[in-house]
């Protein structure tokens, strides 16, 4: 089956190796990859192993052991039930239900309306501020967390003469634009009365002013979804935009054309259309935020009945520490629903991921 | 009726905000049934979001229709810069300022002295540029090279073996954690069987038994063999689609040419890759700066573990030193400007060839 000068065909083929080189090839290849594969199940085969077992058998032997001793073994489900009802895992299991769908659901819409409007709308300012979303992209959360619970627990407040700066700042940068021709009388009306009011309240004796109210959302599902949406909204934008961007002007303009509006076009167009992308991001973000740690125990805070799955994990590994048979039935349940999302929706996370390259 | 619509318009809004506002004093309050909340919060949370945004075009919908059209990109684009500016651009500024405080007073530099003279805020930095180092380097070294084997399968198999790497991509850092906890669990001699695999190993070698987690500095390594386990499948996608994308042509005359396979990677995959390598690296890169979960649960900084993000989160909450804190968060951020600046850039080029 060689190919050879007889071909009439133009193309050169090359000369295949010999089977036993093809073989030897395949049978290497194929014992690194398998080799990998084992030492990466290893870890979770383990734990999944060790969820079954009765507690002494899990003290008495390690779980490799079942192995060599086939047969010999006794298998339970009551680690699970244990840890059910332990340190309220099953409810933790549902309160990270109503912070991950909401927390998924949020960012995706409000992203979904933000990106047809850098990619489909005109305004002033549109570049500077998609840049600006490009470049919040990589902001460490960590940056945020302090002012934020800040925010949450006391309020924002301000002192009065930065307040009076900073309008002042705004009325200038208005009256620049507005010389130069590039702005409207609006702005710089809106901020000179705001810069004459505060400056009346600094005069009239007020230090400091709220300009955030105190709504001591802390440990609210609210606080945690808000969070996860200013978190997640920067990526959500951005390949939103792209991906809405890039779809042909034609299907916008002729919609215009038979008297749509934006709103109308943006609903029955745009998101049916952008459906593989959105479900992309749906999958990252419902990801990112099942099996978030930080931004729960910082917003949600300790109080159990609000836990969510993977607080209750940590809990449990500080309380019980060297329970296996419930640290392994714990660990194994909070990542059920992930692990089937994945094999489930395999292709869309891919996708996803890809996608996702980009965030910091 | 002109007025009634408006009026209707303006209702739609304000009943919303005060359906959620209402909601959320139910769910702050709620010693109901955890399944009712969970149901109220869910329905509300995924409801009230579109209907503020509907309300708020039945709003401008009532408006001229010149004045509508100049006010909806304010609605599209209004509630996500609200968002940001709250949650991002608000919260980084003020940190800034607080990195430069201490209880309330200025300090200036002195938070910033402190984290750069103190011994074990050094260990912290010291062990977050050794993560950053070794965990993106396996993690696209295996992940590579496990792309490229996995292309010489078949179809099926390779489908099948991608998606076990990358299997621990689904696993939170918690879960990933108490994984590798229970491999590397060790017992004193004479306190029983080892169940912890890793010693179970080492001990059938003849050894004794090791208490890993509490090697000093052998034990930073053996947390970052998890985040290589968690990242490895992530780096291995990416440049699995990237390899694909080589034009077989290319390879096919390289072969023909009489490269060997190892050559024909070196010269020619590599280089075609070469852009999505440098892109893995550094999404891994910035993930691995940014670890907090792994280290808090393994070990709690504690040993020698401790790294600057975890650092951050121990100096706030722990020790209510908001200062170090956000000094600490500052020095994550500074680390990863250039990659914003070259993000920015890279956007600023597409858009100019677009």
């Amino acid at each position: 089956m060689t190919a050879t000068a007889e071909h009439s065909t133009d193309v050169y083929v090359a000369p295949k190796p010999s089977i036993w080189a093809r073989l030897f090839d395949r049978w290497q290849v194929k014992l690194a990859i398998s080799v990998i594969i084992i030492l990466w199940m290893i870890p979770t085969v383990g734990l999944l192993i060790t969820s079954f077992r009765p507690s002494e058998a899990i003290s008495n032997s390690g779980w490799w052991t079942v192995f060599t001793n086939i047969g010999a073994n006794e298998w339970t489900l009551s680690n699970y039930s244990d840890v059910l009802s332990r340190q309220g895992f099953g409810n933790s299991f549902l309160n990270s239900l109503a912070v991950t769908i909401p927390a998924t659901v949020i960012p995706i819409t409000i992203a979904a309306f933000a990106a047809y409007g850098f990619a489909w709308m005109e305004f002033r300012g549109r570049n500077v501020l998609f840049v600006l979303v490009v470049a919040l992209l990589v902001v460490p959360l960590q940056m945020a967390l302090i002012p934020i619970l800040r925010l949450y627990t006391s309020g924002g407040h301000l002192s009065t003469w930065i307040l009076v700066g900073l309008l002042l700042a705004a009325t200038i940068a208005a009256a620049a634009f507005l010389v130069r021709g590039k702005g409207g009388v609006i702005p710089l009306v809106v901020f000179a009365v705001l810069t004459i009011g505060a400056s009346l309240l600094w005069i009239g004796g007020t230090d400091v002013v709220t300009i955030f109210p105190d709504l001591n959302l802390n440990g609210t599902f609210l606080a945690v979804w808000l969070a996860h949406t200013g978190f997640g909204l920067p990526l959500a934008i951005y390949l939103l935009r792209n991906y809405m961007g890039s779809l042909p002007a034609s299907i916008v303009e002729s919609a215009e054309i038979d008297g749509a509006n934006h709103f109308t076009i943006f609903t029955r167009l745009m998101v049916p259309l952008s459906v593989p992308v959105l479900a992309s991001f749906a999958i990252f973000q419902f990801l990112w935020v099942w099996n978030d740690l930080l931004i729960a125990i910082i917003f949600l805070g300790g109080e159990p009945k609000n836990r969510v799955i993977t607080q209750a994990l940590m809990e449990l590994n500080s309380s019980y520490g060297n329970e296996w048979q419930l640290l392994t039935a714990g660990a194994f349940i909070s990542m059920m629903l992930p692990l089937t999302v994945f094999f489930a929706l395999q292709r869309f996370f891919v996708r996803g991921m890809t996608a996702g390259s980009v965030k910091g | 009726m002109a007025a009634l619509r408006i009026g209707a318009a303006l209702i739609v809004p304000l009943l919303s905000f005060a359906a959620l506002w209402l909601t959320f004093e139910f769910l702050r309050n709620a010693d109901a049934n955890r399944i009712v909340v969970v149901a109220v919060a869910l329905v509300v949370g995924v409801l009230g979001v579109w209907l503020l945004y509907w309300g708020m075009d039945l709003v401008i919908s009532q408006l001229p229709d010149d004045v509508a059209a100049g006010l909806r990109p304010a609605i599209f684009v209004g509630p996500a810069i609200v968002i940001l500016s709250v949650y991002l651009v608000y919260p980084a500024i003020n940190t800034f300022v607080l990195a430069f405080k201490s209880d309330g007073e200025f300090v200036w530099f002195e938070n910033f002295v402190t984290i750069f003279t103190e011994t074990s805020y050094l260990v912290s930095i010291r062990n977050s540029i050794l993560w950053v180092i070794v965990v993106p380097f396996f993690a696209v070294a295996v992940g590579l090279a496990f792309a490229v084997l996995a292309d010489k399968l078949g179809r099926r198999p390779e489908a099948f073996s991608k998606s076990m790497i990358f299997l621990p991509m689904a696993i939170s850092f918690v879960g990933a954690s108490i994984v590798w906890k229970f491999i590397y669990s060790f017992r004193p001699p004479g306190f029983g069987e080892q169940i912890g695999l890793l010693n179970g190993i080492w001990g059938a070698l003849g050894n004794d038994p090791v208490a890993w987690l509490l090697q000093e500095p052998w034990n930073n390594l053996y947390l970052m063999v998890i985040l290589v386990w968690l990242q490895t499948g992530f780096a291995m996608v990416i440049l699995s689609s990237a390899i694909k994308a080589v034009p077989d042509d290319i390879l096919e005359a390289a072969r023909i040419d009489g490269a060997g396979e190892w050559q024909v990677f070196w010269k020619i995959v590599f280089p075609s890759i070469s852009s999505t390598v440098v892109v893995v690296t550094t999404t891994i890169v910035i993930v691995v700066w940014k670890v907090f979960d792994i280290v808090w649960v393994m070990t709690g900084g504690k040993f020698g573990t401790s790294v600057i993000a975890e650092r951050m989160i121990t100096e706030f909450f722990l020790f209510r030193n908001a200062g170090i804190g956000a000094a600490l968060a500052v020095v994550l951020f500074l680390a990863v400007i250039p990659i914003m600046i070259i993000n920015v850039r890279k956007f600023r080029q597409q858009e100019a060839t677009r």
